[in-house]
């Protein structure tokens, strides 16, 4: 289908799925087998200039926008969400900057970005605080010059890898949303270590890790945005980084579309192939229609996130819900498309299954994206009235 | 330092078919890609010129489509494009070739010329020593490292048998390299906008001042008389084992033939 890209747009998509085919795809089996982060496949990113797409070009970048970073992200999960995430991720922990950065902080920081040469993270997750963000225990207390942050960040994807870290503490807890802030923090201030490696179930090329805050001084000037902003911040990243998700949750299904139907048209049984069997077409025309239409639902929220729309909570959350719903079926139909072959690690559908339960879960499981609508539902009808 | 770098566009070979009849490529629909070992002859200069300074000039003989070969090589970081497009080229061997591509490096000016040990579609590795011997430069083929250039040399590795020779040549020279010499890099997306408004210079036989009795079709001493595919021998025995098994079950196989 045409999906009426630019030029540019589509020059964007060729050079991602090149890279996703001749240097994810020969190395994903093994990447999720060792648990490995994909530091070659960052390096070819870097020098493809993928880093830089969505930041402006006054620092660097391409200046593009999230229906070009959506198109990427895309492309990479088709080939492996554990590489996709890690990419993602980095945007993830850009947008905190990009948002509500000082000029001070964009130009020391995303020039880096940009070109790929230091890797960004967003911590905000703790062992208390999942669903319940404001749950949050880190504190950060101004002392003189400096903030000092104690705390430990649980489940952060680049976690010891990045280099910069965009990071959510409590500034005044008695105010509770209220009292939180945006910082960041490089690598290698002293006071910040990394603990624990997760196992994971999927995205296995990604990493994420613990960060440990014990009495880490950071410059004053290393508060992102106001004091009291943190959740403002935030809620406001994981609006612009939601598109992305569901990005990655088209991309991982046409995957294991693409992969069931190239198995069902080889494989035979009953003397003819499976893919002529009308059960089995009916599986994949359910398959490639979800994927259509999570495809056109990402794509227009990217373009309407990209129009400069403020309110773009409700739809960035429908992306992200519907899209990854999909990635999640797709996947677990096409090793069912594939039988006892889709659940052998010798194809890549049971990795891809593993992989995409990851997107209903990360950056809001799909039930809180539910309550984000739900309550946009009722202030859009209350403001009716 | 300025360096050019010689491409061709060739078929993509592991997609063609040849005609049972004429024994020629049909090329029909077959994707045209840049010659594999040029993209590491790319790389190499664009390594060069990332690690000091250098600009780099890619050139090539060809259709007007070649020019499609061209910018992808500006999309991997060379800064300038050159076609040799000319009816009077039609036809050239690998001596017309080399002959037309010197005079235009000579026309473009250069300290080095990078090739590709071969083109995957004639495989004969000629063009670029006998560019260096029309333009009367050092040559080294086979390059698989570049070890360093400094001031009017360079010191580098060419792939042998077993192992390598260490050479130091004057510059200007002339180098062809191999698939080891380094992983050719995807293009990059700022390259990619580059490549799309780049100016594709045209030099014709005119403007490199070449001899028109030296090109195309004229200036190739090599004729095509037949091609064929050489016969299939089935009628053959592969001996497996040591060396000693192999020896007995050789005189075992002579001895039923009759031979001794
Ligand atoms: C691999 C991985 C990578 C991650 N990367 C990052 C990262 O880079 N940065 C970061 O900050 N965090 C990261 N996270 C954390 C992630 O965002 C959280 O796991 C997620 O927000 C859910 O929180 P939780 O796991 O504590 O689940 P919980 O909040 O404990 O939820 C458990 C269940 O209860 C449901 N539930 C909870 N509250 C409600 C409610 N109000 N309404 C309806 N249902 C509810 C949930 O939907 C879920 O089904 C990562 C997590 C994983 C697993």
């Amino acid at each position: 289908m045409d999906y009426f890209l630019t030029e540019d747009q589509q020059m964007i998509k060729e050079l991602a799925a090149q890279i996703a085919d001749e240097k994810v795809v020969p190395v994903r089996a093994e990447l999720d087998e060792k648990e490995e982060f994909p530091w070659e496949i960052m390096k070819v990113l870097a020098q493809s200039d993928m880093f830089g797409l969505f930041i402006p070009e006054e620092y660097g970048g391409l200046g593009a926008g999230a229906l070009e970073l959506a198109i990427a992200v895309e492309e990479l999960s088709r080939a492996c969400v554990g590489v996709s995430t890690t990419y993602a991720a980095n945007a993830l922990g850009t947008y905190p900057l990009l948002l509500f950065g000082s000029d001070e902080q964009k130009n020391k920081y995303l020039p880096d970005i940009a070109s790929g040469s230091r890797l960004v993270a967003f911590g905000l997750t703790e062992a208390n605080a999942g669903s319940d963000a404001a749950g949050i225990q880190t504190t950060a207390t101004l002392d003189g010059d400096e903030w000092v942050l104690n705390g430990t960040k649980q489940w952060i994807t680049n976690g010891g890898e990045a280099e910069i870290y965009t990071i959510i503490a409590m500034t005044d807890k008695s105010k509770g949303a209220r009292g939180a802030s945006a910082f960041v923090v490089e690598k290698g201030t002293p006071g910040f270590s990394f603990g624990k490696k997760e196992k994971k179930m999927g995205i296995r090329a990604s990493i994420t890790s613990e960060l440990v805050f014990e009495d880490c001084r950071i410059p004053k000037d290393n508060i992102i945005g106001k004091k009291g902003m943190g959740f403002i911040v935030a809620m406001k990243t994981l609006d612009h980084s939601r598109t992305g998700v569901g990005a990655q949750g088209v991309g991982v299904a046409q995957g294991a579309l693409d992969e069931a139907i190239k198995f069902a048209r080889e494989r035979v049984q009953f003397g003819k192939p499976i893919i002529s069997i009308q059960a089995v077409q009916h599986m994949l025309a359910d398959m490639a229609t979800e994927v259509e239409a999570a495809r056109s639902l990402v794509y227009s929220v990217a373009r309407y996130v990209d129009s400069g729309a403020k309110d773009i909570s409700k739809v960035s959350a429908m992306a992200k819900l519907y899209a990854t719903d999909v990635g999640m079926k797709v996947t677990t139909d096409a090793v069912q498309v594939m039988g006892g072959s889709g659940y052998m690690r010798e194809y890549p559908v049971e990795k891809m299954m593993r992989d995409a339960k990851i997107l209903q879960i990360y950056e809001g499981t799909n039930q809180i994206q539910r309550n984000v609508i739900g309550q946009a539902l009722i202030k859009e009808a209350a403001s009716k009235k | 330092m300025k360096i050019v770098v010689c491409i061709k566009q060739v078929p993509d070979t592991s997609e063609v078919r040849i005609n049972p009849e004429t024994n020629t490529l049909i090329r029909d629909g077959v994707p045209s890609i840049i010659n594999p070992y040029d993209l590491h002859a790319i790389e190499a200069a664009v390594r060069i010129k990332e690690e000091g300074s250098a600009n780099v000039t890619v050139l090539t003989m060809g259709p007007p489509q070649a020019e499609d070969a061209l910018r992808e090589a500006v999309s991997m970081g060379a800064d300038e494009a050159v076609l040799l497009t000319d009816r009077a080229f039609a036809g050239s061997d690998t001596w017309a070739t080399a002959y037309t591509l010197a005079k235009a490096a000579e026309t473009i000016g250069f300290d080095l010329i990078i090739c590709g040990k071969q083109a995957i579609d004639g495989d004969t590795a000629q063009v670029g020593p006998e560019m260096a011997e029309f333009l009367n430069i050092p040559h080294v083929a086979y390059v698989k490292n570049i070890e360093k250039i400094n001031g009017g040399s360079l010191i580098v590795h060419r792939l042998m048998g077993e192992g390598h020779d260490v050479v130091e040549a004057s510059l200007p020279a002339l180098l062809t390299v191999v698939r080891e010499i380094n992983e050719p890099r995807l293009p990059s997306l700022k390259g990619k906008m580059r490549a799309k408004k780049v100016e594709i210079k045209k030099l014709s036989g005119d403007d490199i001042n070449a001899d028109g009795s030296l090109l195309g079709l004229n200036g190739s001493p090599t004729q095509v008389k037949n091609i064929f595919a050489p016969e299939v021998k089935k009628d053959r025995k592969m001996l497996e084992g040591s060396p000693d098994e192999q020896i007995e079950s050789l005189l075992s196989e002579l001895k039923t033939l009759k031979c001794i």
